[in-house]
């Protein structure tokens, strides 16, 4: 039964980042034991540390922790919104996961970022540009990965707003002109567009109404469903977490506490922290 | 032939929001499941048979012990397996079908019942006409397919549950309570799908109160009481 062990998509080892100068005993002396991730020396701030995981093509992740846990850090830092400090990711369709893409040349890193990566954040600001029209945004991402014929633009545009539910009438519309819902399902349109592997999804469900919500996370379903797409979602939600992910990662503090089956995180936490979180949430 | 066997399993739930309190609620479980065998789990509320059961599916982590399972691909402990060893399994061969069904809102009933057989990739139009033939077979009348189970009574979800865990005719099926709300005719319609899977090669382990379900449906009977097992016969 090892024939599961070496099909990894995505391998994260050690990252870890920290603000402000650090030494060793940054990481030595914060972390759940001490309820903070402050170092008491320096004063930096270690916002992840340690952070190792596999996640399998197709596989859906959760990512769970209270504010500040750093659970936003991980996925930002492996789509390049910011440095680490320590550590190191591999992607296997890139060099067959034998090169480290924290460490690749900026040209590199966006190549990667717009063929084998799509990301939603919270905010539509974030992952939209809110000059352009809807379908310009989604022409962006198209342009970077390589696709010049406008035609060709426009058609893949269509097809996939009609997959997001969004009005194709409304394609040359600004998305600051669209409700909540209909910016966070543009957004995803955006990530999808170029057919990437893996996807990140940053709280895309936080602030939302319930029936937007529900409409924006069925779409996800359907979309892991229909195009194996791996994902790593971000939540505090855990009916989000339970609803879409396969396994759980519990952030606290800026470190992995705990990690297993969706279901067993849910219905048999270990760790006090997990404990607490799944007490007070369901 | 065993498909599983249970050594010295227990399960202890170690709560520490609750002052660090242990609760016992498996001790030293023995037990074997041949191939093609169907197992009756029964005893009191609160004696540790679902806690038994979702140790096998690994929704619990057994506190020791070891859950062998013979696998297409050879002997997996379940105990220490990897997370990603358990999926594969739960997607090709183990299936827990739990007493209450949840179901991920907004999906059809014939969706829901066909969601392992998507999970494996099968052709959906396939699934979806398999999975007609199972609701039909239920008792349930067509205009009910389209619609979303989360709106049926507490029989139809049940029902619902049971065709959704055996549509994959899995090689080990860990079932809570089949029939609890079932009417006699309804009953008798779920424990000879059962028997039908027995009879292609499927293991089964099958908690129920249910004296009639008992008696027409397992071939050997566990009785739990306070997380041990009491006889074996």
């Amino acid at each position: 039964m090892s024939n599961t062990e070496d099909n990894w998509l995505l391998k994260v080892n050690n990252l870890t980042k920290i603000y402000g100068d650090y030494t060793e005993n940054s990481i030595k002396n914060t972390g759940p034991k001490f309820n903070s991730n402050i170092c008491p020396e320096t004063g930096s701030i270690v916002a992840c540390a340690d952070i190792n995981f596999e996640l399998y093509p197709g596989e859906v992740l959760g990512i769970v922790g209270e504010s500040g846990s750093g659970k936003s850090t991980v996925v930002k830092l492996l789509y390049f919104d910011m440095e680490q400090s320590l550590g190191s990711a591999f992607l296997k369709p890139h060099l067959d996961g034998l090169s480290n893409i924290l460490e690749e040349s900026n040209q590199k890193k966006r190549w990667i970022r717009n063929y084998l990566m799509g990301m939603v954040y919270q905010n539509p600001r974030d992952g939209l540009n809110f000059k352009f029209s809807s379908g310009g945004n989604i022409a962006e991402k198209l342009i970077m990965g390589g696709n010049f014929h406008v035609g060709n633009i426009r058609n893949r545009a269509t097809d996939l707003l009609e997959k997001t539910e969004v009005p194709v009438l409304r394609m040359d519309d600004k998305p600051a002109s669209f409700s909540g819902g209909m910016q966070q399902r543009v957004q995803i349109s955006k990530a999808i567009a170029n057919n990437p592997p893996l996807l990140f999804l940053d709280e895309v469900t936080t602030g939302l109404d319930v029936s937007v919500q529900a409409k924006v996370l069925d779409l996800i379903r359907e979309l892991q469903q229909d195009l194996g797409i791996a994902m790593i979602v971000v939540s505090h939600d855990l009916s989000v977490i339970r609803m879409l992910t396969d396994r759980t990662i519990v952030m606290k503090n800026g470190r992995i506490v705990e990690r297993g089956l969706t279901d067993q995180i849910l219905q048999d936490p270990q760790h006090k922290y997990s404990q607490l979180l799944v007490s007070s949430l369901l | 032939m065993n498909i599983l066997e249970i050594n010295d399993l227990s399960k202890v739930f170690n709560l520490h929001i609750l002052n660090n309190k242990k609760l016992e609620a498996l001790k030293s479980i023995n037990l074997t499941v041949a191939e093609g065998e169907i197992i009756g789990l029964t005893g009191k509320s609160g004696s540790g048979k679902s806690s038994l059961m979702k140790c096998i599916y690994r929704t619990y982590l057994a506190s020791g012990g070891q859950i062998n399972y013979k696998s297409i691909n050879g002997m997996v402990d379940l105990v220490t397996a990897s997370d990603h060893e358990v999926i594969e399994l739960r997607k090709n061969e183990i299936t827990y079908c739990s007493q209450f069904l949840s179901v991920i809102p907004r999906v059809s009933a014939v969706d829901v019942v066909c969601e392992n057989l998507f999970k494996v990739n099968a052709d959906k139009e396939a699934a979806r006409y398999k999975a007609k033939g199972m609701l039909q077979q239920l008792g349930f009348p067509a205009e009910l397919w389209d619609a979303f189970p989360v709106t049926f009574s507490g029989g139809e979800q049940q029902r619902i549950n049971v065709a959704r865990a055996i549509i994959t005719s899995p090689r080990f099926l860990l079932i809570d309570e089949p029939t609890a709300s079932l009417d006699p005719k309804t009953k008798d319609i779920v424990v000879d799908m059962l028997l039908d899977l027995k009879k292609h090669g499927t293991s089964i382990l099958c908690i129920s109160h249910d004296e009639y379900t008992i008696e027409k449906l397992v071939d050997r009977r566990i009785n739990l009481h306070l997380g041990e097992i009491l006889n074996l016969n």
